[in-house]
């Protein structure tokens, strides 16, 4: 430890951390536009200056390291004076464009020139302009206003993992771009945002939208992949306008995935905003009681078990308690919640959850990947392991799918289940990998298990981890990686088959009359059959609502208070931004008043009181092993097919983007075959 | 500015053996530092094959992939030195310093001889395709000032005469012998040693 004076206050800071630290630890807060605590050090803006006693002129603190018995001073005339410097130096070049930049009310030149500007410019000459880029359909660069602190260049090469962007030229023609024409090959683009300190790099589809001054800010959890990824909805009036990221170290850090970021606007099209009714064979606009009614008509004598319910991939765990709870009123235990027909194993949490944690994978010193691509089924989880892997002696191994670059070097073992066979008798090398790893790590994707042979591959991953020490009770290395952010939530309330219970596939085929289907936007509506009567809860009208009898519109995501489970089961808690559009009301309470319709009143009628009736589990504590016996299948009944990947369409991949137009635009940029396959 | 990118670069045999030689100087694990003599390679085999010493973007790939590079950071070294050509040149590079002892030494009937004999302007490629013309900041041979660099070669102690002269040889095919204009030995003193003359046993070269 080292001890640093800081204006006075002394402060120990650990040998090897830098001067801008020091000073944060002794609170002050020092002006920096290069420097981010994420990235790399560069360096370049030098508005960080402070004083340091003997040293012969101000220094970076951003990449100065302390010593110890160093004095600084943050706040001399010395520093004062430097710092009004490098600002007039930044402002040479930067158009005062303010009152039509995006960044305009949230922007870290402007804040730091009201306190190291001056009133005017003494600078005469031309100020240069520089070429806009094209760096993809989500981000809008107006490369004047950089102030080149390469801070996205960085980004791009360290935490996204796709080195395309730099600094070409020198001097006045420095450039920051991709040289080439090309969008950003990445799914964490949308950072690129946050992270440039001006309105270099600003929002495409937020563009001339709002200032910052105007939205509401709401606390919300993102549920468009099973990251968890805490988010802030901006929203005014009735519309979401943005979407960003929160910090939370053991989630998301401060990164959050295009898809979720940039898709909101599909809540606006396609949304179901009333009651439909099927009237002689066409869809009806209906009132609630005509809906409710029409349902009580059908289901009123209807016997328990030919009435089945379905629920969805980004369903909140209130309504599917609700929904739960409704059926077992009406003497029903056909429940099933994997549209994808995945095999899982809810005996144990731990069998469908990820174990490690998502922060625990930077305490891991291997990993093997089975069946999925968390590149696009989770960048930020990707990005977590990148970070892992760029920490250095991090070997990874892939059974999936060849030529997948998720961008960071890994041994491919196979395509399919044989690799994880040759694993386990050993005859594999990367076995004695796994084996001479301290912590080692087994990712399993959702994936995976959504074939016939899904439970024997779940067993032979847990084999797999049991085998090289990876269920101990000191680390917890099996982790099953979901799709979306209701998946687990669904799992941890047993929304499944009950012990006479039919499954999705059974009530598919015939299994059941009445189907209610909560958000379940997975199931292909050509597989219920025709007699079936089908009831739709859910916000928007994709292909299934059309094979709906009634329709019952409820809310998305941002327009209801409701708890999701991420994929490691963190229980976490989203808020309502904005109320759900015309008729379309919250899930629970559509359950409740369809419940007191059907004469099977639920006991609860606030959302506190059903929330005490869940009792979901909030803690999240480290999870160990005490036991380390696998799900009950067998791993030798493992098939030979190789493993296909779930997201075909990272873009397009929930129901959301799939009425999303800038997720069209996304997905007709980057389905197209990617500059990088020339290669 | 508008000029057609090559879709295909390989080296040839001879860019492959300096390669060979470039990179032996460095580990395996540090062959990105060889990124900068790469270049070299490529825009003077691009002036062998094309007769335009340039360095286009395959290229430039191309390199990234030999080094284990991503391509941008390539884009980046290549762009940063203005040594390298990242559009097509003509077939020799008049590379004039202007700097001061240059400029007092007349630099500018040099200028004033490339524009008359070359027919070529500062920034700018002459119609016959044979003279591209910079103007360029000190090359390290104010002692034989003015200097003209003729693509690798450094013509010293030049005036509007012969500067014409040389431009004329050029043309002509043929390549002058580099160094002082004036027949002086490197940067000895114009007019042959005026020291250390009369030490006995000393022979100085170019002396009587």
């Amino acid at each position: 430890m080292a001890k640093v004076t800081v204006d006075g206050i002394e402060v120990e800071v650990p040998n090897g951390a830098t001067v801008l630290q020091a000073c944060e630890a002794a609170g002050k807060e020092i002006p920096r536009f290069c420097y981010h605590e994420r990235l790399s050090v560069a360096g370049n803006c030098r508005m960080c200056l402070v004083e340091v006693e003997k040293a012969p002129k101000p220094v970076a603190s951003c990449a100065y390291p302390v010593a110890d018995g160093m004095v600084v001073k943050t706040d001399s005339p010395v520093v004062r004076n430097a710092r009004r410097g490098v600002m007039e130096f930044l402002l040479i070049n930067h158009p005062l464009d303010c009152p039509i930049c995006d960044q305009g009310g949230e922007c870290d030149l402007q804040d730091q020139a009201v306190g190291y500007g001056m009133d005017h410019s003494r600078y005469r000459e031309a100020k240069r302009a520089v070429k806009d880029k094209y760096v993809g359909p989500l981000i809008k660069t107006i490369m004047t206003r950089c102030i080149q602190c390469t801070r996205c260049v960085r980004f791009a090469a360290e935490v996204a993992g796709v080195p395309e962007l730099g600094a070409t030229g020198r001097g006045e023609a420095m450039e920051i771009g991709t040289y080439v024409e090309k969008a950003l090959t990445t799914e964490l683009s949308g950072n690129l945002i946050d992270i440039c300190p001006v309105g270099a790099l600003t929002s495409r589809p937020y563009a001339f939208v709002a200032r910052p001054w105007e939205l509401r800010k709401t606390d919300s959890i993102d549920v468009q992949d099973a990251t968890g990824t805490n988010i802030r909805i901006d929203t005014r009036g009735p519309e979401v306008l943005r979407i960003l990221p929160r910090i939370n170290e053991d989630v998301n850090e401060e990164w959050m995935a295009d898809r979720g970021r940039f898709s909101f606007d599909g809540l606006k099209r396609k949304r179901l905003d009333r009651p439909w009714v099927r009237v002689d064979g066409g869809l009806r606009q209906a009132s609630w009681p005509e809906a409710f009614a029409a349902i009580a008509t059908k289901l009123k004598g209807m016997r328990g078990e030919r009435i089945g319910a379905i629920a969805g991939d980004l369903v909140e765990a209130e309504s599917m308690f609700a929904l739960k709870a409704l059926m077992a009123k009406l003497g029903s235990e056909n429940l099933d919640c994997r549209t994808d027909f995945a095999a899982v194993d809810v005996t144990r949490p731990d069998f469908y959850r990820f174990n490690t944690t998502i922060a625990g994978i930077e305490e891991a010193d291997a990993l093997l990947i089975i069946g999925s691509n968390p590149r696009t089924e989770s960048p930020v989880i990707n990005a977590r392991i990148r970070k892992r892997w760029v920490a250095g002696r991090f070997p990874v191994g892939r059974i999936g799918p060849a030529g997948i670059d998720l961008t960071y070097a890994h041994e491919h073992l196979g395509e399919g289940p044989d690799a994880i066979r040759a694993l386990l008798d050993g005859s594999h090398p990367f076995m004695e990998v796994l084996k001479t790893a301290k912590r080692p790590m087994v990712l399993l994707g959702r994936g995976a298990l959504m074939r016939a042979d899904g439970l024997a591959v779940l067993a032979a991953a847990w084999e797999v981890a049991r085998q090289a020490d990876a269920l101990r009770e000191d680390w917890h290395g099996f982790n099953l990686l979901h799709l979306f952010g209701g998946q687990v939530g669904a799992l941890a309330l047993g929304f499944l088959p009950g012990a006479s219970g039919q499954d999705i596939g059974q009530m598919l085929n015939g299994g059941v009359d009445a189907l209610w289907l909560l958000g379940a936007d997975g199931v292909d509506p050509a597989t219920i059959p025709a007699e079936t009567f089908v009831i739709y809860q859910g916000h928007h009208g994709d292909r299934i609502a059309g094979r709906a009898d009634v329709i019952l519109p409820g809310a998305a995501y941002t327009e209801k208070d409701g708890t999701w489970l991420n994929t490691e089961g963190r229980v976490q808690r989203g808020h309502l931004a904005v109320h759900p559009p015309g008729e379309a009301r919250e899930d629970w309470r559509i359950i409740r008043a369809a419940s007191e319709a059907l004469g099977a009143t639920l006991s609860f009628d606030s959302l506190a009181a059903l929330r005490d009736a869940m009792a979901l589990d909030e803690g999240l504590e480290r999870r160990f092993v005490a036991d380390a016996t696998g799900p009950a299948a067998d791993p030798s009944a493992m098939s030979a097919a190789p493993f296909v990947l779930p997201l075909a369409n990272y873009h397009q991949a929930d129901v959301i983007a799939r009425a999303s137009d800038v997720m069209a635009q996304c997905a007709a940029t980057y389905a197209a075959p990617m500059p990088v396959a020339a290669e | 500015m508008s000029f057609e990118q090559p879709t295909h670069f390989a080296f040839d045999e001879s860019s492959e053996a300096e390669i060979g030689k470039i990179l032996a100087k460095y580990p395996e694990a540090k062959k990105a530092s060889g990124v900068i003599p790469l270049l070299y390679v490529a825009q003077r085999q691009m002036g062998r094959s094309t007769g335009s010493a340039w360095v286009p973007k395959v290229a430039m790939d191309v390199i990234a992939g030999r080094l284990g590079m991503a391509p941008i950071r390539v884009y980046e070294v290549a762009t940063f030195y203005f040594m390298f050509n990242m559009k097509p040149i003509g077939r020799h590079h008049l590379q004039l310093c202007g700097t001061t002892p240059c400029m007092l030494r007349g630099s500018d009937d040099v200028m004033r001889a490339c524009h008359d004999a070359a027919h070529v302007q500062v920034g700018q490629t002459s119609a016959d395709g044979l003279f591209t013309l910079t103007e360029v900041e000190c090359l390290g041979a104010c002692v034989n000032a003015p200097v003209l660099q003729v693509d690798d070669d450094y013509f010293e102690d030049l005036d509007y005469e012969r500067t014409v002269a040389l431009i004329e040889a050029l043309k002509r095919g043929e390549r002058p012998t580099p160094g002082s204009s004036i027949g002086r030995q490197t940067s000895a003193p114009e007019g042959g040693p005026l020291t250390l003359v009369d030490v006995p046993g000393v022979v100085v070269a170019g002396g009587e």
